[in-house]
Formats: structure tokens, C-alpha cells, sequence
């Protein structure tokens, strides 16, 4: 009787424990993902000022110079404003972004009038302010000085100052300015680098794996090989980095801060990682159908690919797909291979210089200026997404697989 | 009983799993368009010595053997036997089912195809038919023939084997323990189904019931322990067996 109570309650509390676990883990990862989603989703918008311009003859635009105009049409609408000093502080509130979207307002319109309120990019400081991220402090807030905050509340007075949906961010690569800066450029990078590391690694571990479970023989050589793939699933990622810098860049000579070599470099981490799972999903074959299929008179290697690779294949993807998601959060090696570089251009191909999303988030989170911090956070959530849509692939193709019979 | 025909010779064959000796000096002899059948308490090799005919046991990586196999007169072991055009022409029926994860059809239509035997999608749909009618499948699956083969009962299952084996028309079937997982009913036909494929192929069944060697069989061996106690006539083995521990076994005292 007490025996039995006893074990009850050694039960009860396991389940406790456990439950406590997993609870930790959830509030943590909770936390975790409400600090960087409630920071990073005000990078989606950004601060537009709205500026009267008014040109009344039929518009040119190759004669004439966007910025010079744009601060004419300013000018236009604050006449008191006299003093050099005073007119570039006016300007300041601006981005360099506002002298593109001029000029391509200017061509939208050739041959035409315009007459009417355009809304122009603001510089990174009166976003910050207009977000309510840096508060006024005397008359001051953040790095914008008083004149600029008497002509911003000159043009809040007017309703001129409006949230608008942050276009660079997604279409834009990296710039040194923040409101202007987007994460397109790493994201191709990143495109680029997983598939050259998946074109790479996928058939490599998939062939290692079918080598070693189907057609090695057990020896000392084999167990040796087995004992290294496994272990350089444990090595450090930067090992893999300085590999990559030694065989690619110093050996191969190939360009630097190309998402070839670091796909390669990538494919090269994520290697004993499929290796391992490739082998556990063909160990999972059951050996009575491989035996039927060489029962009727299949060659090994027939067997191996009309059974043995389909039947495998679910915990194959699986493990592929974990693997490539770590290696497109992996951050150290591209650092070592010069991904780290700051481009402007987004990447045409896997030749051309480029970041990666992760470095990108590095490079970011290093700046001084207040606005990267939730752009910073804007690009680990893009990160996320990826990741997460990456997983949901893994697990469906699974089941699809899987569903077949 | 017309003039036999030697089939399969086996002589002095042993064979080894790693250290461990699993056969001893086998000597056996099967005949064309007969059925034999393998005896013996489990584990003294039956299943060893008939994947040593297809050379199954080349999968095994710690297996190893010497000793000769001839059938029709040709070494299975010689350098030049391809051993899977061996296995073409032995089928091979497993003591579990074992089905594809295909449907019915791609089951049995897996070795023709893989061989080529059919020129035209035709020849093919017949060649499964008539190979599930040999197997008394037919009439039970014929309305889903695309399903998976895993869905059938365990008995359905293993005449599937059956018909699959059948398809690629092999001269040699070895069946080891083919009723092991089926009911009586399910027992009685594959017996049927092997008395009328001894017509056209020879068979070797191993077979842990003794009413089943007796019923099926026109030979009978009897194993102990790795070592080839006795074989011959299934009516003299069954009547007056020449060994002490045949008898034994045959009556149910080892074994
Ligand atoms: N793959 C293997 N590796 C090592 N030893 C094996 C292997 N297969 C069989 N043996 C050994 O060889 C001997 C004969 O096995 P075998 O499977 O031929 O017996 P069997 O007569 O078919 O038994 P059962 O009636 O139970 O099926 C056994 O002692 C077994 O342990
Ligand atoms: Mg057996």
C-alpha cells in the first residue's frame, strides 16, 4: 500500500519536474522572442516629412539638379528662414534618401506640372524622435539640437510628419545611413551561400553515408573514418572558417567575400552533420526489404536506389534541413572568408561580394547609431522567419514523404 | 516417379560466421521439379544453408564458406557467376513477410521490370496477374491492385512474396518457413500453391512442421546442430529413418 503511494508520488513529482522544465524553456524563449519582436517592429515604419512642392513649368528632369531643387522647394516654404546655418538645419531633417525619391518623383512626372505635397524620407534622428525611441530632454532629443526641433515642429503643427512603411529595409542593401539601410543584400547573400552549401553537402553526405552503412567493409579504416565524421560535427565553427580561408581563398584564390566560398565553407560545416543523419535514416531501413529486392536479383547498388535512398529519405531531409539552418545562423565563418565586408550593391551572384543575414545582424548591432538597434532587431526577426519557415519544410516534407505509404 | 534430374548439388559445404563454425561437411543433393524440405531444431542452420544456394549470405560481411555448390552443373561460388543473375533465377520467399512499401502491383511487376521482361505495359499487367493467380491472391486483391502491399493481412502478405518471387520465373524457389506467420487456411493454400508450382519449378522449404514436410515434400533432410543428420525419400525419413536423433526429432522428443 505505501509502496504503491510511494511510487505515485515519485510520479507526480517527475511530472512536475518535467513540467517545470518545460515551462522555463517557454517563458525564456518567450522573452526572448517579445524583446526582439517589440523592438524590431517599429524598423517596418518610418518617419516621411511632407514637403509643398511646386514647379511650374513642364518638368525636364535631366535639366534639372534633384538636389538643388528639393532645397529650393524648402526653402519656398520656410522664407524666414534666412541664415546658411539655418537653412541646413532645415535640410538636416532630411535623408540624402529624400534627394532619390525626388528625383524619381521628378520622372514620374515628365513633361508635366506638379503642385502638391510630397512626403521625402527623414534622417535616422527625426525617426527616433517621431517614434517616441529618444524622448525631448530641455530642448534637445537625441542627437537632433533645438533649431532642427523648432522646424520639425514646425511641420508637426502642419500634420507633415507621417509613418510610412519602411521600404528600404526589405528592398534596400546595407548603407551607412540607417534610415536608408535594408537587409536585401544579405539576405541574397545568404541565398546564395545555402545553396551553394547545400548543392555542395547534400550529395556529398548523402554518397559518404551510403558508402559507409551500405558498401565499405567493417574494418579498422571504416571505424576510423566513422570516429573523425563524428567528431568534426563537434568542431568549432571558426575552425571551419580558417579551412575555408586556407583551401578557398589562400589555395584556391577564389574572390574574397564571395557567398561561393563561404557556401562552401558552410557546405563544408554542415557535411558530417547530414553525414550522421543520412546514416542513422538508412540504418532506420529495414534490412528484410533490402533483402527482398536482392532476392529477386537487384544489383546492391539498384537496391540502395530504388529502397534503401527513398525509404531513407524523410530523416535524410530532416537532418539536411537541420543542418543547413544552423549553418545559415552561423556567423564566425563567413567572418574569417570576409563576408564581413560592407556592401552596398546587392549581390548579382555567388561570385560578387556579400554579407550574410547573421553578419549582417553583427554588423548592425555594432554600430553606434540609436537607429540600427531596431533595425538590428528587424533583421534577427527576418532571421527567424527563415529559420522557422525552414523547419515547417522540414517537418512537411517529412510527413509527405513519410504519408506516401 | 520419372528419371531424376540432379538440380543443386551441395557438397561438403561449411560455413562460418566469424569464428563460429554454422555449418559442417554438408552434402546434399535437390532434384529438379521436386520439393525438399529442411528440418531441424532452430537454429542448426536451415536457414543458412539455403541462403548459402542464392549466396544471400554475401551480405552477411562476417560470413565466409568453402565447399561447393553446383546447380545445373555450374559452381554458385566461381569467380564468373554473376550472383545476381544467380538470384534471378532462384526466388526466394523470407520466414516474414516481406512486402515493398508499393502498391500490389509494383510488388510483383518490380523484378520483370527490373529485368526487362516485358516489352509492353500489357505483357506486363499479365505477367502480374497470372503470377497473383499462381499465388491464389488473384480473386482477393483484384479491386486494389494500387493499394499498398503493406496493407494486406500477414498470410495475404507472404502469397504476395510469393507472387513476386514467381514473377521473375525462377527455376529454384527456396521458401524458408513460409507458413510460419499464417493461419491453417492460409497454410493449406500455399501447400496447394506448392504442389502445383513443383510442376514447373524446383522448391526447397524449410519448415518447423512436420505434417507440413510430410504433406509437401518428396525429400526430406534433417539437421542438428549445423551437421546434415539424414536425407532422402520423404517417406522413408518419415517411416524408418535410418538416425537415432531423426527419429527423435520426427516424434517430438528434441527438437
Ligand atoms: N548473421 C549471422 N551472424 C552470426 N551468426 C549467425 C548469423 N545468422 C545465423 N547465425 C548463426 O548460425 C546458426 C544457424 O542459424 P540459422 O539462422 O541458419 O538457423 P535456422 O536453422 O534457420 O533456425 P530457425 O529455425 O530458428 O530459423 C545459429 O547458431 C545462428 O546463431
Ligand atoms: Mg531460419
Amino acid at each position: 500500500m505505501n509502496n504503491i503511494l510511494s511510487r505515485n508520488n515519485a510520479e507526480k513529482r517527475f511530472k512536475v519536474y518535467g513540467f517545470l522544465a518545460v515551462s522555463t524553456a517557454i517563458v525564456l524563449l518567450g522573452i526572448l522572442l517579445f524583446k526582439i519582436f517589440s523592438t524590431g517592429i517599429s524598423a517596418f515604419n518610418q518617419s516621411y516629412i511632407g514637403v509643398k512642392i511646386e514647379i511650374n513649368n513642364s518638368i525636364n528632369s535631366s535639366e534639372i539638379d534633384p538636389r538643388t531643387e528639393l532645397r529650393q522647394q524648402l526653402r519656398n516654404m520656410f522664407p524666414e528662414l534666412t541664415t546658411r546655418a539655418e537653412k541646413r538645419t532645415l535640410y538636416s531633417l532630411f535623408s540624402t534618401g529624400a534627394t532619390y525619391e525626388f528625383e524619381d518623383l521628378l520622372k514620374a512626372n515628365e513633361g508635366k506640372t506638379i503642385n502638391g505635397y510630397y512626403y521625402f524620407l527623414a534622417s535616422d534622428d527625426v525617426d527616433m524622435y517621431v517614434k517616441g525611441t529618444v524622448k525631448r530632454e530641455g530642448d534637445s532629443a537625441g542627437r537632433l539640437m533645438s533649431g532642427q526641433l523648432k522646424i520639425l515642429d514646425q511641420f508637426e503643427e502642419q500634420n507633415l510628419v507621417e509613418l510610412h512603411i519602411n521600404k528600404y529595409l526589405l528592398a534596400g542593401a546595407d548603407s551607412r545611413e540607417p534610415e536608408m539601410a535594408g537587409i536585401k543584400g544579405a539576405i541574397y547573400g545568404t541565398f546564395y551561400a545555402i545553396l551553394i552549401a547545400f548543392i555542395t553537402s547534400f550529395p556529398l553526405g548523402v554518397l559518404t553515408a551510403i558508402y559507409l552503412e551500405k558498401l565499405a567493409k567493417k574494418n579498422r579504416l571504416s571505424d576510423i573514418i566513422e570516429t573523425n565524421i563524428n567528431n568534426l560535427a563537434a568542431v568549432p565553427s571558426i575552425v571551419f572558417g580558417l579551412l575555408g580561408l586556407a583551401i578557398f581563398l589562400n589555395f584556391f584564390d577564389l574572390p574574397r567575400s564571395a557567398p561561393l566560398v563561404g557556401g562552401l565553407t558552410l557546405g563544408l560545416m554542415t557535411l558530417p552533420t547530414i553525414v550522421i543523419a543520412a546514416r542513422s535514416a538508412i540504418k532506420s531501413v529495414p534490412p528484410s526489404i533490402e533483402e527482398a529486392a536482392i532476392g529477386l536479383g537487384s544489383s546492391k547498388v539498384q537496391t540502395i536506389f530504388n529502397f534503401t535512398l527513398p525509404l531513407a529519405m524523410p530523416g535524410i531531409l530532416t537532418g539536411t534541413i537541420i543542418g543547413i539552418a544552423q549553418a545559415i545562423g552561423e556567423t564566425a565563418p563567413l567572418l574569417m572568408i570576409g563576408m564581413v565586408a560592407f556592401v552596398v550593391d546587392i549581390p548579382g551572384g555567388p561570385m560578387d561580394p556579400a554579407t550574410a543575414l547573421p553578419v549582417q545582424i553583427y554588423l548592425w548591432a555594432d554600430s553606434p547609431e540609436r537607429a540600427f538597434v531596431e533595425r538590428t532587431s528587424a533583421a534577427i526577426m527576418v532571421l527567424l522567419i527563415f529559420l522557422f519557415l525552414l523547419n515547417i519544410t522540414a517537418v512537411y516534407l517529412r510527413k509527405k514523404l513519410e504519408k506516401k505509404w | 516417379m520419372s528419371i531424376e534430374e540432379l538440380k543443386v548439388s551441395i557438397k561438403n559445404l561449411n560455413v562460418f560466421y566469424g569464428e563460429k563454425q554454422a555449418l559442417f561437411g554438408i552434402n546434399l543433393n535437390i532434384y529438379a521439379n521436386e520439393v525438399t524440405s529442411l528440418i531441424g531444431p532452430s537454429g542448426c542452420g536451415k536457414s543458412t544453408l539455403i541462403k548459402c544456394i542464392n549466396r544471400m549470405n554475401d551480405l552477411v560481411d562476417i560470413c565466409r564458406y568453402n565447399g561447393q555448390i553446383m546447380i545445373d552443373g555450374e559452381d554458385v561460388n566461381d569467380p564468373s557467376t554473376d550472383p545476381v543473375s544467380l538470384r534471378t533465377r532462384i526466388g526466394m520467399v523470407f520466414q516474414k513477410p516481406n512486402p515493398f512499401p508499393k502498391s500490389l502491383y509494383d510488388n510483383v511487376a518490380y523484378g520483370p521490370r527490373l529485368h526487362g521482361m516485358t516489352n509492353s505495359k500489357e505483357d506486363l499487367d499479365e505477367l502480374v496477374i497470372t503470377s497473383l493467380q499462381k499465388a491464389g491472391l488473384f480473386n482477393e486483391v483484384k479491386d486494389r491492385l494500387f493499394e499498398p502491399g503493406t496493407g494486406l493481412s500477414g498470410g495475404q502478405q507472404q502469397r504476395l512474396c510469393i507472387a513476386r518471387a514467381l514473377a521473375v520465373n525462377p527455376e529454384i524457389i527456396l521458401m524458408d518457413e513460409p507458413c510460419s506467420a499464417l493461419d491453417p487456411i492460409a497454410t493449406a493454400k500455399i501447400e496447394e500453391l506448392i504442389e502445383e508450382l513443383k510442376e514447373k519449378y524446383t522448391i526447397v522449404i524449410v519448415t518447423h512442421s512436420m505434417q507440413q514436410a510430410a504433406r509437401v515434400s518428396n525429400r526430406t533432410a534433417y539437421m542438428h546442430m549445423g551437421e546434415l543428420i539424414e536425407s532422402g525419400l520423404t517417406k522413408t525419413i518419415f517411416s524408418n529413418p535410418e538416425h537415432i536423433k531423426t527419429q527423435d526429432y520426427i516424434t517430438g522428443r528434441i527438437g
